[in-house]
């Protein structure tokens, strides 16, 4: 990262010249050289390092596309890794699809309804699972939706047959809403928070029924924030390692676990792993760049 | 959706006339959800002091699996690494996170949009993919993995929390104040840490509780740049649950860091509340 002589941006800029004799670009230099050092060594180049790798084919030298062409590898009757990465995608599709759905009233809730001067406490609430270990809330939803588990203790006592979920699909994507709730929440509070409740007084004072002032009033003025969520929630589970490791069975595996099993694992081929993981960073930059066209950017750049 | 399913079966325009049944759905709905995000903390809290090992029922209370976890060395010595990695990622993050929020507000330079692009990728980046390019690179230049490799590979994120959290900070912050600082003839570096720096600190601290957090809770990023020994707490919490030697002392772990985590969640709320006002 090259920084050059600092310009006018400021009202003042020089200020900062007046009583020392250093040149102009060394503060700046000083201020931002560290960090663009650190993630250009620890973060650019490695992700470098892994597109050049990701084009050498297994136990050879000459670089190939055949790691790629190994993501379409088809065995009895079965693109292998094909469905794998259709499965993350599904998983991830669902997954933020109930996060929406059930977020949203609660977003809702929090932004206009709940007493003002409790916003801020009630939204901490109900993020702060956030900040207790990922891996141990999944292994709470072991304990809950194991065959001798809470959930089915629970079914019992009210006179219903029992259920199992854990080790398949559908322990996965109950952990995933759970996982990532708390952020769609915060990215719709965020914006719903904006909502100008005057235009759905006057919507409802003009004759538009809920129904109609919900569609045509609150969700257009939402619409970044849906996306933003919907963006947010989608990338991190089409990603996620441990929800699918813990709840989930053989049948199950994601996308990350593939590329787990490719540098840790037994079957290690570090070429195809990298091709996974490019694919993994190409469907994170496409969802971003769309997020960057129809979305509120707030939320990539505030975090 | 929301105010939708309200109206089923109310006449049009009922649920806006009485704006009061639409609340009160609402506020049970949201009642139901805060419940769901309590469920499995208070489940694990409760199995915490469940005298039977199973999780299936309940035997009797006991601290006995907090004792238990107090004198388990493997548990003690992996929180210890988590609690080193997170400490000292996030104090180098905080120093170079600070300063590079303040360069970027204050200087313009060619490439700075790229730049500020690449301190925000470790956020939008998924972290088997920082993972994996991590573990390459440290082969390819032949570093060991040790703790400290956990360290570096912390460091990028922590950093990339730290930078924003501050820069959103610094945006609000009346640059005047440091200039008029500099006009009374205060130096550079007295301008900086007498007037910039206290109105700074409450969005340091609450980048570094929340880079803190997030070093001690990765599991995926120190998993594979994690030397052999160097044992963090989420990679023996995860090689336990694999392994399925599932122990109640788990659950008495998760009841202190929720506890823990909690606390720091509020000190942080507390501390971005000094700076609104």
């Amino acid at each position: 990262m090259t920084v050059s002589n600092p310009h006018d941006l400021e009202p003042n800029p020089d200020a900062s010249q007046r009583s020392s004799n250093a040149p102009k670009w060394l503060e700046p230099l000083v201020l931002l050289f560290p960090t663009g050092f650190w993630l250009v060594a620890f973060l650019l180049i490695p992700t470098l390092l892994i597109l050049v790798q990701s084009f050498v084919p297994f136990g050879k030298t000459e670089f190939g596309l055949d790691n790629y062409q190994q993501v379409f590898k088809y065995v009895g009757g079965n693109f292998i890794y094909l469905v794998v990465v259709w499965r993350s995608l599904l998983y991830a599709a669902i997954a933020t699809g109930f996060c929406l759905v059930i977020g949203f009233p609660v977003a809702y809730w929090l932004a206009i309804i709940a007493p003002k001067e409790w916003r801020n406490i009630l939204l901490l609430l109900f993020v702060l699972p956030l900040w207790t270990s990922s891996l141990l809330r999944s292994y709470a939803w072991i304990t809950i939706l194991r065959p001798t588990g809470v959930l089915n203790s629970f079914l019992n006592l009210i006179g219903l047959s029992g259920i199992n979920v854990l080790n398949k699909a559908e322990g996965v994507i109950i952990g995933m809403i759970y996982t990532y709730l708390p952020y769609m929440v915060l990215v719709l509070y965020t914006s719903l928070e904006k909502l100008d409740l005057r235009l759905l007084e006057a919507a409802a004072d003009l004759g538009a029924n809920s129904r109609q002032a919900f569609w045509q009033i609150t969700v257009p003025q939402v619409s970044s924030g849906i996306i933003a969520g919907t963006a947010l929630v989608s990338i991190t589970s089409f990603s996620d390692y441990i929800n699918p490791q813990l709840l989930g069975g053989p049948g199950s595996r994601t996308i990350a676990s593939i590329i787990e099993l490719q540098f840790l694992g037994a079957s290690s081929n570090r070429g195809f792993g990298s091709a996974l993981s490019m694919v993994l960073i190409l469907a994170v930059t496409i969802v971003i760049a769309l997020l960057i066209k129809y979305g509120d950017k707030r939320v990539v750049t505030d975090g | 959706m929301a105010n939708a399913a309200v109206n089923s079966g109310n006449p049009i325009q009922k649920s806006f006339a009485n704006p009061r049944i639409r609340k009160r759905w609402q506020t049970w709905y949201s009642l139901v959800a805060f419940l769901y995000m309590y469920l499995p903390i208070a489940v694990l809290t409760i199995f915490s002091f469940n005298k039977s090992p199973s999780p299936s029922q309940w035997t009797g209370f006991t601290w006995e699996w907090y004792s238990k976890f107090l004198q388990n060395p493997t548990l003690l010595a992996a929180l210890t690494n988590s609690l080193s990695v997170a400490l000292v990622a996030v104090s180098i993050s905080a120093v170079l996170g600070t300063i590079t929020a303040v360069g970027l507000a204050r200087y313009y330079f060619p490439g700075k949009s790229l730049y500020r692009g690449t301190t925000y990728l470790p956020l939008i980046m998924p972290d088997i993919a920082i993972a994996v390019a991590t573990l390459v690179f440290f082969a390819a230049i032949k570093l060991p993995l040790s703790l400290a490799t956990i360290v570096i590979a912390h460091i990028v994120f922590c950093l990339a929390y730290v930078t924003v959290v501050v820069s959103s900070r610094l945006s609000n912050i009346d640059p005047k104040l440091e200039e008029a600082a500099l006009d009374l003839g205060a130096t550079p570096i007295q301008a900086f840490t007498r007037v910039l720096l206290p109105q700074l600190l409450p969005g340091i601290v609450s980048g570094c509780l929340l880079a803190f957090i997030l070093s001690m809770d990765d599991f995926v990023i120190a998993y594979f740049t994690a030397g052999v020994g160097a044992t963090t707490l989420p990679i023996a919490i995860f090689s336990s649950l694999r392994s399925g030697g599932v122990t109640p002392e788990l659950n008495a772990l998760s009841v202190l860091l929720i506890i823990a985590s909690g606390s720091m969640a509020a000190i942080a709320e507390i501390v971005r509340g000094w700076g609104k006002h």
